[in-house]
């Protein structure tokens, strides 16, 4: 914000700059803030219900490690048990431990305090990237987000980014099989845009065609599949997943009716000063 | 200055440039905390990709 800039006398083309800026910046700094808001009640909600189980996990996949020790491609074999957290480790992940092996070196916070303030602020971070994504197709569609349709704003984003996604690749804990993490990234980016279409054509087209391609859309990233591996035994309890899996859904739920709600206040202060 | 955000207010350029900013801005964050492959970035993300179902390794 340029006070200086504001402060000189209107018409100018110079201004007109100044408030054309000011609006970006007005736009971007509601999203952030809805976003960081909504974030906030989502690391609690991690911190209460999925961290713990996240935790859990590591127990079981670092339970697993010592069996790979033979093994020379598993480098990080050598690290104290219960510490490290090397996806390549555990016989289940061996599809993408393969290609996808993270630098045990490397900087991680510390279990307790330190990861729980990390994972707060990237919770934070996240809901900030939602908001500011949800915002942009909301001024690129041309469809308001307002106090009346906030939620329902959130609701949109939360089936397109996590439940479409969810229903054939459900949130895995650590050390769960899974296949090569380039492929699950494309299909989950994928499948979010796919849905994200079929959303916009559900609510601005009425004729058949377009609903039924809006259905197509939603339908067609499942019918192709996402990336799978066989299932292998994991010592992790199947009710642990299944936990996990509902527990995360609900959050992501929460996070992003959050963000629509806090959106619809921070982009409409005046309704408030009027009404 | 009491410029509401509100998007029926903005000119057609003023909503896309805001619209295409917001899009860049949270593409950015959303690579940085659930894609980025940096170790760091990873392990700091991690509990929070895992929760709110990014794939994550």
């Amino acid at each position: 914000m340029r006070r200086t800039i504001r402060a000189t006398p209107p018409a100018s083309p110079a201004t007109e700059q100044t408030g054309f800026n000011i609006v970006i910046g007005r736009v971007l700094l509601a999203a952030i803030l809805a976003g960081i808001a909504a974030g906030l009640v989502m690391g609690v909600i991690q911190h209460v219900r999925l961290t713990p189980l996240i935790i859990q996990a590591e127990t079981f996949e670092a339970a697993e490690a010592p069996a790979v020790a033979a093994d020379p491609s598993a480098a990080a074999a050598n690290m104290p048990a219960g510490q490290t957290h090397d996806h390549g480790a555990t016989p289940g992940t061996a599809p993408a431990g393969a290609e996808h092996h993270h630098d045990p070196e490397a900087w991680a916070p510390q279990d307790g305090l330190e990861r729980t303030f990390y994972t707060t602020l990237t919770a934070m971070l996240a809901g900030a990237g939602f908001a500011l994504l949800l915002v942009g197709v909301s001024f690129g569609a041309g469809i308001p987000i307002t106090r009346d349709n906030g939620l329902i704003w959130g609701l949109c984003g939360f089936i397109a980014v996590s439940l479409a996604p969810a229903f054939s690749l459900p949130p895995e804990l650590p050390g769960t099989a899974a296949a090569s993490l380039p492929a699950r990234q494309a299909w989950w980016l994928a499948t979010i845009a796919a849905t994200a279409i079929a959303i916009w054509l559900a609510a601005t087209r009425r004729s058949p065609v377009m609903l039924l391609a809006a259905a197509l859309l939603v339908v067609l990233p499942h019918a192709i599949g996402a990336p799978q591996v066989p299932p292998v035994d994991t010592p992790l309890p199947a009710a642990v997943q299944g936990e996990f899996v509902a527990a995360s859904l609900g959050a992501s739920f929460v996070l992003w009716l959050l963000i629509g709600f806090f959106l619809s206040i921070t982009l409409n202060p005046a309704r408030e000063k009027s009404a | 200055m009491t410029t509401a955000v509100q998007t029926r207010s903005l000119s057609f350029t003023q909503r896309m440039a805001a619209g295409l900013s917001a899009l860049f801005l949270g593409s950015f964050i959303i690579f940085g905390v659930g894609m980025a492959s940096d170790a760091r970035l990873h392990n700091a993300a991690h509990d929070t990709r895992h929760a709110t179902g990014f794939p994550c390794h």
